[in-house]
């Protein structure tokens, strides 16, 4: 069960409250009609599906049913984030593997909690 | 291959079973084979059977990560029909239902295939016609099926609520009664088996890290037991096919999903048949040995974990509560999760890819279990002729791009 940070309400909620909506910050084609097939079939149906830190719509489904995206470990599960529509990710997977690389310098990372207050 | 029969049994028994031959060896990996095929589940180890005893292609190494038949193979319900709406579907999952009906004779393996018949309940005037549709289509496609009433369904399930006091009374159902289930590991064990005989490596503990392409054709793959070569290589890795597609440099319309299933404490006879609710949204059968095996919904989010969310559990039963009150005190014994490759139509991908040599067979979702043979008959006559079989040529990964989808959300078992 997840306990996710929606940050509009800016509260902690049980999962049961959110809809997950599939991969995030897909850009529609900005003229469908001038778009190719191929373009089109890959905007609606091709995923990167990642093994690993994955950035994702939810909308908060029964609470204030706002769209926002979270960014999460697809092997552990882990929430790595929670950030609003518009805002860019601070986690990317290539965030990760440099704080796994600090992390087993000695360095303390930062990287992994930012935008989730506890 | 030593041969099972009665006459072995008792031949075995004056030795106290000690001498039975091992079912498969465990070979060293060869530099080169003829087809690769990657993932040893039940769809890649069939595939590598038919490839031997039909196209005569023997020079075949499976590569597996983990063990045999140790994903979804072993982590579904069992359930197999072939009552599906869609022409190319139908088609697909009858030619699976065919060769299931003769499994255990062409293995000589007792698959333990039950047809015990399956029941797709209607709840709603909106299923009751979705029902009909679907009952006509399959007919003309000639698979069986009938509609029943409620009467008849409480006449081939008693333990089922077919009163009008539930809160979503069954008005009726779809009913095939060739359908039914069937022993997971006994079909990876038996194509694993027939395979192996037939001259086939089963490589397990080896794990593909890459694929070796030389302009735009696939030459062989990396693994962590060093590189092997082949021109033809065919994956068939359910929930991780995207993870393989993007080593190869291509994505997929496949997105991963957790799907559970848990299965009760053993009881005794209970249910005669499968049962399948999409309005309730559940479906569960009884094994040889007793467990209520029950499934219902994947978890919407992507995963790779193999397990799933408390909440669908707890959906999943109140489902069952719902179909069958009586077992509202049967205690649940194990739950687990698979990884199921979701596409956008509901419909598998058996196709070429943009590699040369590469071929995919994925998408299966939720319901591969059942067409295991059929998926690996006609994925072996693709790879064993470079294009693909009849039946399976619907099933490109093309469609995503022309928009010729097969659209079976609505006649699912359940809606995934």
């Amino acid at each position: 069960m997840f306990h996710i940070y929606c940050p509009y309400c800016a509260e902690y909620r049980e999962e049961e409250e959110f809809h997950p909506k599939g991969q995030a910050h897909i850009a529609r084609p900005a003229d469908p009609t001038a778009t190719s097939d191929d373009t089109w079939g890959e905007y609606l149906f091709f995923r990167d599906n990642p093994r690993g830190v994955h950035h994702e719509l939810w909308v908060h489904a029964v609470g204030c049913r706002k769209f926002f995206n979270i960014t999460r470990d697809t092997r552990s599960y882990a929430i790595l984030e929670t950030y609003r529509m518009g805002d860019q990710p601070s986690v990317t997977a290539e965030s990760m593997i440099l704080a796994e690389r600090d992390a087993e310098c000695g360095v303390t990372s930062t990287a992994t909690m930012q935008g989730v207050p506890s | 291959m030593q041969r099972y029969s009665g006459f072995s049994l008792v031949k075995h028994a004056l030795s106290h079973h000690e001498n039975w031959q091992r079912h498969w060896r465990n070979p060293t990996p060869k530099k080169e084979y003829d087809v690769i095929i990657v993932g040893g589940g039940g769809h890649g180890l069939a595939t590598a059977y038919y490839l031997a005893k039909q196209h005569g292609i023997t020079n075949v190494a499976v590569i597996e990560k983990g063990w045999l038949g140790g994903g979804n193979t072993a982590r579904n319900t069992t359930i197999v029909r072939s009552n599906y709406l869609w022409d190319e579907s139908a088609a697909l999952y009858e030619h699976s239902m065919k060769l299931w009906e003769g499994l255990s004779q062409d293995l000589n393996y007792n698959v333990m295939f039950s047809q015990r018949g399956v029941l797709n309940l209607g709840h709603t005037l909106q299923d009751m016609r979705d029902i009909q549709r679907r009952v006509h289509a399959n007919r003309l496609n000639g698979i069986d099926g009938e509609v029943v009433t409620p009467a008849q369904i409480k006449e081939i399930e008693p333990a089922l609520d077919t009163s009008e006091r539930a809160r979503y009374p069954i008005l009726g159902a779809s009913w095939q009664p060739r359908g039914g289930v069937a022993r997971h590991d006994a079909v990876a064990w038996g194509f694993a088996r027939g395979a192996d005989a037939r001259g086939v490596d089963l490589l397990q503990q080896t794990e593909v890290t890459g694929f070796k392409i030389l302009d735009g054709k696939v030459v062989g793959v990396h693994t962590n037991r060093g590189d092997i070569g082949a021109r033809t290589v065919g994956c068939v890795t359910a929930g991780n096919s995207g993870v393989l597609a993007k080593m190869a440099g291509f994505q997929l319309p496949v997105e991963s999903h957790p799907l559970q299933a848990l299965v009760s404490e053993p009881l005794k006879p209970i249910l005669n048949t499968v049962t399948m609710s999409n309005h309730v949204h559940g479906y569960i059968s009884q094994s040889d040995k007793g467990d209520l095996v029950i499934g219902a919904g994947i978890d919407g989010y992507l995963g790779y974990g193999q397990r799933g969310s408390f909440s669908v559990v707890e959906h999943t039963l109140q489902a069952i509560i719902e179909m069958f009150p009586m077992f509202s005190r049967v205690r649940m014994n194990r739950q687990w999760g698979g990884i199921v490759d979701t596409t956008p139509d509901a419909c598998p991908i058996i196709s070429k890819t943009p590699v040369q040599g590469l071929f995919f067979n994925c998408g299966w979702g939720t319901g591969g279990f059942k067409a295991t043979p059929g998926s690996g008959n006609v994925f072996a006559w693709t790879l064993a002729h470079g294009q693909a079989h009849p039946i399976a040529a619907p099933f490109s990964i093309d469609r995503f791009r022309t928009g010729a989808l097969i659209d079976e959300h609505g006649a699912a078992g359940v809606a995934h």
